[in-house]
């Protein structure tokens, strides 16, 4: 039996394994991948992403808890920490908030370093997913630290995106910043038993409203203007709700699954999850492409070639977008 | 891949083939509520280039096990202060071999006797480590144990 069939089979060791295998992108990954893609395609993938300390684990922690309790949905989460990128090792912490989830033979979490490059964390992810995926988990959970371009590449591979906030972490010009709210399908804004959490509440419905217009009246100069909205069709007719929770209390759980729940729905009445099952396909297939197209230049131009035109670079005779054409012997554009 | 700055030790003190990261669950099992020793150590593992999985405190051995099977990890790291270890290393050691992980090797620190060293170590304890040890050793006993 091979390792992928032994994981269809519900072995957790060779699943634990095929992680390993999969993260580190060794060959019997690869083949092992290619081996249980067929089985993929039936898990809900979920996001979940926000600044450091806004309580990601915590919340996925409570999320787990009710998906097995309420459901019986199998839950696997893949909680990744940032590498150092000094010494490329790391400290992985979350497992310390989810302890709740020990025991339960339903669960799987995995933690998983960021091991340096942007695109390289989101296939590794995406490999584990798919991993889990054909294990049978119904359910698959993310957790990313939010700060830029690696977790919105990582928030494309989910079906639903949770954006965590917390009162007291920044004005509303944060909330307006461009990237982390615009991949939101769900906001979450976690520790609302703390003070501010109307602001930040306000912040967020403001930011909305500027992302997704609604019908508005108002007083202006005395007079009552009204601004339409926008014809619902043209735009995504899905709205991000804002929930707000105290997970270390469970407070605002369920509410939060049944948003979870009506999101998925939406994305298969609307034929939006096809799109995004479509696009997330496209985007691994494109850095696997890349990937496999400058290994196979890499292994018909000489190293020493390849040094040599590096070295008219670094001498400031070549720039960059020349050496590229030289190197490709002028068969760019 | 490119490679970062790192000085000669830190680059030895990588993984032990490419593509690969040695993965340590460092865990406090038992009901002794002071970690400041596994978080020293948990550190100084990460700046030797390792992946570390801190699981907090009052861990049972199966918790244990049960973290280092999910997490694929090659080598467990129990803090013990509370004079259990005799009770929870062959425990943990056991529960391992259960699920087919004989092969990841077991650290234990803390405050252990002398004489309950070497009957640890007869258990399958790869490496003990008492108060005053230093991290350099540590991370180097981890290295040797750690197979290519």
């Amino acid at each position: 039996m091979t390792l992928a069939e032994q994981l269809l089979s519900g072995n957790r060791l060779a699943l634990t394994r095929m992680l390993t295998q999969v993260e580190n992108n060794t060959s019997e990954g690869r083949a092992a991948l290619t081996e249980l893609f067929p089985h993929t395609g039936a898990a809900h993938l979920i996001g979940v992403t926000g600044a450091p300390g806004t309580g990601k684990s915590s919340l996925v922690n409570q999320l787990a808890l009710h998906f097995r309790k309420q459901e019986e949905r199998r839950v696997a989460i893949v909680a990744v920490d940032p590498s150092s990128p000094f010494t490329g090792g790391a400290v992985l912490g979350d497992r310390v908030r989810m302890r709740d989830l020990a025991g339960d033979p339903g669960v799987f979490i995995r933690s998983m370093a960021s091991r340096g490059s942007l695109g390289g964390l989101a296939q590794a992810t995406a490999g584990l997913v798919q991993v889990f995926d054909a294990a049978g988990y119904d359910t698959i959970m993310i957790e990313t630290v939010g700060a830029g371009q690696a977790e919105v590449e990582i928030a494309r591979l989910a079906h639903t995106t949770l954006v965590i906030e917390a009162p007291g972490l920044g004005d509303d010009i944060q909330a307006i910043k461009a990237g982390i709210l615009e991949i939101a399908d769900i906001l979450v804004v976690n520790k609302a038993d703390r003070p501010g959490v109307e602001n930040t509440l306000k912040a967020l419905r403001s930011a909305l409203e500027l992302a997704h217009p609604v019908r508005h009246v108002f007083q202006h100069h005395g007079k009552l203007e009204i601004i339409e909205a926008p014809d619902e069709t043209i735009y995504n007719s899905w709205i991000p709700p804002i929930q707000k929770t105290v997970a270390t209390e469970g407070t605002g759980i369920s509410e939060l699954a049944n948003e979870i729940a009506r999101h998925a729905e939406h994305l298969r009445e609307s034929g939006d999850w096809a799109a995004r099952e479509r696009n997330r396909l496209g985007a691994e297939l494109d850095a696997l492409l890349q990937e496999k197209l400058v290994a196979h230049f890499r292994e018909q131009v000489p190293e020493s070639r390849y040094e040599a035109v590096l070295d008219q670079v670094f001498q400031r005779e070549l720039a960059p977008w020349e050496a590229v054409k030289v190197l490709l012997n002028g068969r760019s554009e | 891949m490119s490679e970062r700055k790192t000085s000669p030790e830190q680059g030895e003190a990588q993984s032990p083939s490419k593509g690969r990261k040695i993965r340590v669950l460092v865990a406090k099992p038992g009901l002794d509520g002071h970690d400041r020793g596994a978080k020293v150590v948990a550190r100084a593992l990460r700046d030797a280039g390792m992946e570390v999985i801190y699981t907090g405190l009052r861990q049972t051995p199966e918790m244990i096990a049960e973290a280092a099977l999910q997490e694929d990890v090659d080598v467990v790291g129990m803090s013990i202060l509370s004079g259990a270890h005799m009770a929870l290393a062959p425990r943990v050691l056991e529960l391992l071999k259960a699920n087919g992980q004989g092969q990841v090797k077991v650290f234990i620190g803390g405050i252990i006797p002398d004489e309950d060293q070497p009957r640890l170590k007869e258990m399958g304890v790869t490496g003990v480590f008492g108060p005053g040890a230093s991290t350099e050793d540590i991370i180097r006993q981890v290295r040797v144990a750690v197979p290519e």
